[in-house]
């Protein structure tokens, strides 16, 4: 083979180690459509159910799992929509992992997506107000989302955000890396802990 | 008044509106691709049902899993069923859950707090 065949087969192997021993049990990069929605939810829900995961932590990551790529799906749409023309389609990256001991092991979701600069102060508004509130604070105001709201073009009623901070019970974690100087992307990492094994 | 029947599938509950045999119905799970296309002719039909709503509506609840999408739509279902409450009619909702499935407990007392309708837990 020539050498840059043997770099490549050689980056493959990396890579695949890379992913285990970071223990991601999926990463996909690419457009987000509701087939694969549908796709990769049942894939995690057979993934769980062989390892007799608990019933409900196997419901909070279903969950979490489909707010995430419903949110991918409809909101790097419009970037997508706008720049490229086409089918309405998202893009970004979504990974599934498995961190931490024995003792203390998380659930993984994490999604990255292009959002436009000019977007990002009401995202961001919006995400440091979700960690700012508290079980019943959260609860409330998903309610008034719920009954204020209405349902954007997409679909979305901007409900998801809060509710993955609800079912985890986690802080959002999230980060924007600047891409020039009209976008930059937009990293979610949600946690979702499995029950303390005694 | 027509019959909707909508069968199940692995991201759109089962649906039954059937005013003659005072059938009002969803199960299963519900994130559909597009949920205000899913649920236009499910909130249509209960507009016209409230013209001439029956003595007694049941309406009866019984999903496993839905998304936030799908969570505003059920309110707005909720929120139909309220004005014919409202119009003096009789209407309760029974939300069936899965014995040890609290979120879906809680949302109940969720939609309980928000619309004025008498709500009826069921675990199974």
């Amino acid at each position: 083979m020539e050498q840059k065949s043997v770099d490549y087969m050689k980056l493959i192997y990396s890579f695949h180690e890379e992913m285990l021993q970071n223990d991601f049990t999926l990463v996909y990069e690419g457009e987000i459509t509701h087939q694969i929605t549908k796709a990769f939810t049942s894939l995690a829900e057979n993934n769980m159910e062989r390892m007799s995961e608990d019933t409900s932590i196997k419901k909070k990551v279903f969950h979490v799992m489909v707010e995430c790529l419903q949110n991918l799906s409809k909101h790097s749409e419009e970037n997508n929509l706008t720049k490229y023309g086409g089918d309405p389609v998202g893009n970004g990256i979504f990974i599934v992992g498995k961190l931490g001991e024995s003792t203390n092991q998380q659930y993984h979701v994490i999604t990255g997506n292009t959002i436009e600069n000019e977007k990002m102060p009401e995202l961001q508004a919006l995400l440091e107000k979700i960690n700012e509130l508290d079980k019943e604070g959260l609860k409330e105001f998903y309610k008034r989302q719920m009954l204020e709201g209405t349902l954007s073009e997409k679909g979305g009623a901007g409900l998801g955000l809060i509710d993955i901070a609800r079912k985890t019970g986690e802080k959002l974690e999230y980060h924007f890396v600047p891409v020039d100087d009209n976008n930059s992307f937009f990293l979610l990492r949600t946690k979702i802990f499995r029950k303390q094994l005694d | 008044m027509d019959v909707i029947k909508i069968k199940g599938t692995d991201d759109t509950p089962n649906v039954i509106l059937d005013a003659q045999n005072n059938i009002i119905e969803f199960s299963g799970r519900s994130l559909p691709e597009d949920v205000a296309t899913f649920y236009a002719p499910i909130i249509e039909w209960i507009i016209q049902y409230a013209k001439t709503p029956n003595p007694k509506t049941n309406v009866v609840f019984k999903l496993e899993y839905f998304n936030t999408a799908s969570s505003k739509m059920i309110l707005d279902i909720f929120l139909k069923f309220e004005e014919i409450h409202k119009d003096g009619h009789d209407v309760m909702i029974s939300w069936y859950y899965q014995e040890d499935d609290e979120d879906m407990e809680e949302a109940c007392d969720e939609y309980a707090d928000i619309v004025e309708i008498p709500f009826q837990k069921y675990s199974y």
